[in-house]
């Protein structure tokens, strides 16, 4: 009975911290590209005069799409209309579960796990969640009777398969190196240290495949500069049908998708909830029953630390560059990162395998 | 005559440039670099330390911008000197307006020396284009557009539109 309270507990906060980061991001992207473009951005939003730099705009921006007319176009097809904005959001925020938003901590005499699914599949998990949200962009196209929303859907359909392999090939060398599909492992993997002072993160073990991980996962979530689904300059994309918060739900998938990307690199790539040099029980000097709740703290502040600093760097790679072509994207995709994720994957196994024939392991 | 032909290389591209990543290196450093400047400058601001600004963003209603002396703003029409409006109905701005948005109707002058002065005066403040055509067009110099002005949208449009009475509020 615990567990499972326990269990709905952690995936009700995942999902709020899947849909508050997403709020979050609606700011930071406006604030951010105003910021480095000498603008100031959107600052007006105020409570009694209040204006916080322009934070309260989180507030107003759902408040204006949920008051907005839901316009409904003659002609779509009115359930695949309705369902498409619900399925590609809600896939999308599922595969926030199965991330390790912490360790494992004593408490109360039981140990607490902070990750909401333990599953011993959770990346295949997370990578099927991902590929799922694709539905929603295609049903949104087809249901739009608008050439423009089909031919953005189908673009979409087309981005998000080459990148899906491509995404699953640059993780491969690090998958290999961790040795499981479990996140909470790949995690405890990466708490060891190399000679005792470099954390084996897996940015430092598998850079190449930490680079093509980020460009993989950026076309994954359909922002500039892959975001040639919605390519606002050419086709408007696959919710130009769109009004109100179904629109809105949209936009939140792709921050969201963001959110999930930004996740995956903090897990696989930069050592998950771990803090380098801080041993498993620093904080038992404060008795029994604060050490548990203390660790978890810094475990879950030191995850979302690491998603921030993604976010940050892929927020600004999104007002740093121009849209690619979709020839150029597909040729990036199949003829590039893709031979140059096996490539990784085969020199890892093969460093690997003489590690372990050497009998060495460099990381202690 | 002789065709005259210009040869344009294309520009080499070489090896870094079409790798991607370097050239994405630079474009990341620039942008980053006025992300932190500016942010440095603003929280300069905030703390009170006078520094260069951190953004060239015109507030605009509380702070309005400075105006060029020769800027075209909301028009008004001018009076004689005993109060009337210097306008004397030639339709000349109506008619060069490319927007079409004056409406002037004409009617007798009661003085003898001028012979027509408008019974109604209309511009439409929502079509203009403020191209300054009918300043240029009138001969008696009795319409300007240098009242600095830009604080004209209305709620509908019929409160664009501006007659005779408003447009000689400042005349
Ligand atoms: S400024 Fe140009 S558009 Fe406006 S009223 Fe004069 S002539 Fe017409
Ligand atoms: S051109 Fe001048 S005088 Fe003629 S109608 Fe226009 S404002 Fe009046």
């Amino acid at each position: 009975m615990t567990a499972l309270l326990w269990t709905l507990a952690k995936v009700g906060a995942a999902l709020g911290f899947g849909m508050n980061w997403a709020a979050f991001l609606g700011w930071v992207e406006r604030k951010q590209s105003a910021v480095m473009q000498d603008r100031i951005g959107a600052n007006r939003a105020d409570i009694l005069g209040l204006r916080v730099i322009g934070l309260f705009h989180i507030i107003a921006d759902p408040i204006k799409l949920f008051t907005k007319e839901d316009f409904v176009p003659a002609g779509v097809r009115p359930a695949f209309h309705a369902m498409a904005p619900a399925v590609s959001l809600g896939f999308p925020l599922l595969a926030l579960a199965a991330f390790p938003y912490g360790g494992t901590v004593e408490f109360l005499g039981r140990s607490w796990s902070l990750q909401p699914v333990e599953s011993p599949v959770g990346l295949v998990l997370v990578l099927a969640m991902v590929a799922m949200g694709i539905h929603g962009v295609v049903m949104a196209g087809y249901a739009s009777n608008s050439y423009y929303g089909l031919l953005g859907g189908l673009r979409g359909a087309s981005q998000m398969i080459a990148y899906e392999v491509c995404l699953a090939a640059t993780l491969a060398g690090a998958l290999f190196l961790y040795g499981s599909l479990d996140l909470a492992e790949a995690v405890a993997w990466q708490t060891r240290m190399i000679a005792g002072v470099v954390p084996a993160w897996g940015a430092v073990l598998q850079p190449v495949g930490f680079v093509l991980f980020l460009v993989a996962g950026t076309a994954l979530t359909k922002r500039t500069p892959f975001d040639l689904p919605e390519g606002e300059s050419e086709i408007v994309g696959y919710h130009v049908e769109y009004s109100g918060m179904k629109f809105g739900m949209f936009m939140m998938t792709d921050l969201i998708e963001s959110v999930v990307v930004a996740c995956l690199a903090a897990t696989l790539f930069l050592g998950g909830w771990h803090v380098p040099f801080l041993p498993v029980d620093a904080f038992s000097a404060l008795g029994p029953m604060l050490a548990g709740p203390a660790m978890a703290c810094v475990m879950v502040a030191s995850f979302t630390a690491k998603v921030a600093l993604v976010l940050f760097v892929l927020m600004q790679v999104r007002w740093t560059l121009p849209r690619f072509r979709f020839d150029q994207l597909l040729d990036l995709g199949w003829k590039n990162i893709l031979p140059l994720a096996l490539a990784n994957f085969l020199l890892t196994a093969w460093a690997v395998y003489l590690a372990k024939s050497w009998g060495v392991s460099p990381w202690r | 005559m002789a065709v005259t032909v210009r040869p344009v290389t294309r520009p080499e591209r070489d090896l870094a440039v079409q790798v991607y990543i370097v050239e994405v290196l630079k474009g990341l450093g620039v942008t980053f670099r006025h992300f932190f400047v500016n942010l440095g400058r603003h929280a300069a601001a905030l703390a009170g330390v006078k520094a260069a600004p951190g953004a060239v963003t015109i507030q605009y209603p509380e702070d309005p911008p400075a105006l060029g002396g020769r800027a075209r703003t909301r028009h008004r029409i001018l009076r004689r000197s005993d109060g009337s409006p210097r306008c004397t109905a030639c339709l000349l701005c109506e008619t060069i307006c490319p927007a079409r948005c004056i409406r002037i109707t004409a009617e007798d002058s009661p003085a003898v020396v001028i012979e027509k002065r408008a019974k109604t005066f209309e511009i439409d403040l929502g079509l203009c284009v403020f191209c300054g055509n009918c300043v240029e067009a009138c001969p008696v110099d009795a319409i300007r557009m240098d009242t600095g002005d830009l604080d004209i949208p209305a709620m509908d449009r019929r409160s664009m539109i501006w007659d005779l009475e408003k447009l000689m509020r400042d005349g």
